[in-house]
């Protein structure tokens, strides 16, 4: 279809001309670029995931709350309104109101309501709370918040009166990382597996292929809770952060695996692969220089849709309480909270880490199929 | 066709000893083993420990043996229909799981059905109204509910029913049937409410295939035979369903593969969130008491099921669509 549109007169115009021209000396990469620029919701999920990581690399900033930090007065407190217009009309300072609690003697409910005659401007850059940044030095400057004697919580407060928001981005810390530190786990193994199963062939091929068929053909939740029910309880929570990573990446492997090896074998009967060798080149040099910028981009896409299978599986184990534990956050450690539904019914907001996976499952799917549609040459 | 099957069956026989030799690896990774953890039970509320009994036990699992020789031990026991016993229950493990493993089987087959039933007429209207409304409204409700994990769609649903409708959906009987003997009766209610389970466990596979199945159908009308029959003025529903159709379902069958243990995956997690008397919830809590043979009898099971219906699902396929089974015996 392309090479008929671009044949069209009419489309011949001084400016395409010179596009044309760098379209032919445009190195792979660079052609890659430009198809992917013009997948929208891509580069729209590219904008989503920044946003997402940023807030998770420097979440002590983003916060306005330390991960533990607990006002008791505050105790499954309501996503907080942030208002412009108060009685004396708009403000381009945003503001929250102060809060009232009332606790309804009968259920001991506790509800609370705005106070309006304490109001609180939004504030970004305040110095607030202590905390040290990636356990490096010491700061207490937050991106937003508001005077002392004030709270923000943007999406409530839990059972023991902890800011959700600010929980959430602490815990986005821990589910983002996972699955990046999940998917380097199995492109390692994948590499290693697939690559001597391409390249060998033979026996060693098909036992690894039956391999990784069996692993497929095994329902994979069953199997996570069992070998993560399996790490051992007295662990510190770092080592288990590990311990789940490895679990989810020993079953993830597989796909990655499999890519390398289809490519592999495609990539090794080419022409400029018999031309390299004929000219002399080790083998070092035809693997480097040769076969790996062909088969790159499809690790890339396939290790970017790896990625949400990752973060779903923490998500899961956390949820049923066989994967992180406290004091590690994670959004599935925060879902934990909202496995009764009753609890959930009254205080609705602790559904909220959902959205949050969600967000960032969509967003990795997105980018991922950008990704595959730029780097197929064929498309 | 017989030689297909019985290459299949025989190819079936090291997946199933690898699945097993999984299993026995999951009941030895705790530490200790299973008399330790019974001993320390007996200790614990105070009876008596009976040296006969010790010894009688560990020499029936042949704990005082090497490795290999307790694996197969376990495994000879597991093929004569004895899996062990269950400490937490104080039970021998075949009493408690058969019943939920059908339960299961049965979620699993009702969700693997709505998936079929759902995906392929969506797909199918996905493809035939390429880019209208439509398509963008499944393409996004597909991409969604691809991204939402099964246990917390059955969250939003069970709290929307609760907030909405005052219901406590979850479980599969109602109350006065849970401990009732099987009846006709207690068929239907279990059928009443069976569909919240399906809907949940089946969302994610519907989604994944109305993409397959819109892929391929777009495929397979853009080809040269569909123009011509057009041309030759063939009726539009003909047209579609004669030949396009038909040939489009067949990726989508033979994806049984991968769906179906999504589906038993998804069956597991959703189980425990809506707390169905299924194999999840048990499982998960044999985890977490570390009740070792009855967990690992589970995962085994789960997992030869699993097996078995890929199994049967290829020989359909083989069935229904000649050219996989010549391609497969002439490789």
């Amino acid at each position: 279809m392309s090479i008929f549109k671009k044949n069209k007169p009419e489309e011949r115009t001084e400016e395409y001309g010179e596009y044309e021209e760098s379209y032919y000396v445009a190195s792979q990469w660079q052609l890659m670029w430009r198809k992917f620029r013009k997948h929208k919701l891509a580069m729209g999920s590219i904008f989503v995931l920044v946003l997402l990581y940023l807030g998770g690399i420097f979440c002590e900033f983003v916060a306005p709350y330390d991960l533990e930090s607990r006002q008791i007065r505050y105790v499954y407190c309501p996503p907080q309104r942030i208002h412009f217009f108060d009685e004396k009309g708009f403000h381009l300072r945003p503001f929250v109101y102060g809060l009232k609690r009332k606790i309804d003697l009968v259920t001991l409910q506790k509800s609370y309501k705005e106070d309006k005659r304490k109001k609180y401007p939004l504030q970004f850059f305040v110095h607030g709370q202590k905390y040290k940044f990636w356990n490096l030095f010491e700061a207490d400057l937050h991106l937003f918040g508001v005077e002392r004697g004030g709270v923000i919580f943007l999406l409530g407060t839990d059972r023991m009166g902890r800011d959700m928001f600010s929980r959430i981005v602490y815990g986005a810390r821990i589910s983002l990382s996972i699955g990046l530190v999940g998917v380097f786990l199995s492109l390692i193994i994948g590499l290693i597996l697939g690559g001597l199963s391409g390249y060998l062939g033979g026996v060693t091929d098909t036992i690894i292929q039956r391999i990784i068929e069996i692993l497929r053909s095994f329902p994979t939740i069953p199997l996570w809770m069992a070998l993560s029910a399996a790490l051992p309880p007295h662990w510190p929570p770092l080592r288990v952060y590990f311990g789940i990573t490895i679990v989810l990446s020993l079953i993830g492997w597989t796909g990655l695996a499999r890519v390398v090896r289809g490519k592999l074998l495609a990539l090794r009967e080419e022409d400029f692969t018999m031309a390299a060798k004929v000219a002399g080149c080790k083998d070092m040099r035809i693997i480097s220089r040769h076969l790996l910028p062909g088969f790159l981009s499809y690790i890339i896409v396939q290790m970017t849709l790896s990625i949400p299978s990752m973060i779903l599986g923490e998500t899961s184990l956390s949820f049923l309480g066989l994967g992180l534990r406290p004091p590690i956050t994670s959004w599935g450690v925060l879902l934990k909270e909202a496995q009764n539904v009753r609890t959930v019914a009254l205080h609705p907001w602790l559904m909220i880490p959902v959205l949050f996976v969600i967000t960032a499952v969509l967003a990795f799917n997105f980018l991922g199929d950008g990704l595959r549609d730029a780097a197929d040459p064929y498309h | 066709m017989l030689v297909y099957i019985a290459r299949r069956i025989l190819y079936m026989i090291p997946t199933l000893i690898i699945i097993s030799v999984i299993s026995f690896i999951i009941i030895q990774l705790p530490p200790g083993d299973y008399l330790t953890s019974y001993i320390a039970q007996l200790s614990e509320t105070g009876e008596s420990v009976d040296e006969a009994v010790i010894a009688s036990l560990k020499k029936r699992y042949g704990l005082d043996q090497p490795m290999y020789i307790q694996y197969f031990m376990w495994i000879n026991g597991v093929l004569h229909g004895d899996f062990g016993q269950s400490f937490e229950w104080n039970k021998p493990v075949s009493e408690l799981i058969w019943e939920r493993l059908a339960l299961t089987m049965a979620v699993s087959l009702f969700s693997l059905i709505f998936t079929y039933v759902v995906a392929i007429p969506i797909g199918i209207y996905s493809a035939t109204h390429q880019y209208s409304i439509g398509d963008y409204f499944f393409t996004f409700v597909g991409f969604l509910g691809l991204a939402t994990p099964n246990f917390l769609l059955a969250l939003v649903l069970m709290f929307l029913f609760y907030k909405y409708f005052g219901l406590s959906v979850g479980g599969l009987f109602s109350p006065e049937f849970v401990e009732a003997p099987w009846s006709w009766a207690k068929v239907i209610d279990m059928m009443n409410h069976m569909w919240i389970p399906v809907i949940v466990i089946g969302t994610a596979g519907t989604c994944g295939l109305i993409r397959v199945m819109r892929g391929c159908l777009l495929d397979e009308l853009r080809k040269q035979y569909v123009v011509t029959a057009r041309a030759k003025g063939v009726g539009e529903r003909k047209l579609l369903f004669k030949y396009p159709v038909r040939v489009a379902v067949n990726p989508i069958i033979s994806t049984i593969g991968w769906t179906l243990p999504s589906i038993v995956s998804g069956a597991t997690i959703t189980a425990i969130v809506l707390s169905l008397p299924t194999t999840g919830p048990l499982l998960l809590r044999s985890l977490m008491s570390q009740d070792m043979y009855l967990a690992g009898s589970f995962i085994l099971l789960l997992a030869t099921l699993t097996v078995i219906g890929t199994l049967i699902s290829d020989i359909l396929l083989a069935w229904l669509d000649p050219r996989i089974r010549y391609e497969k015996e002439a490789a």
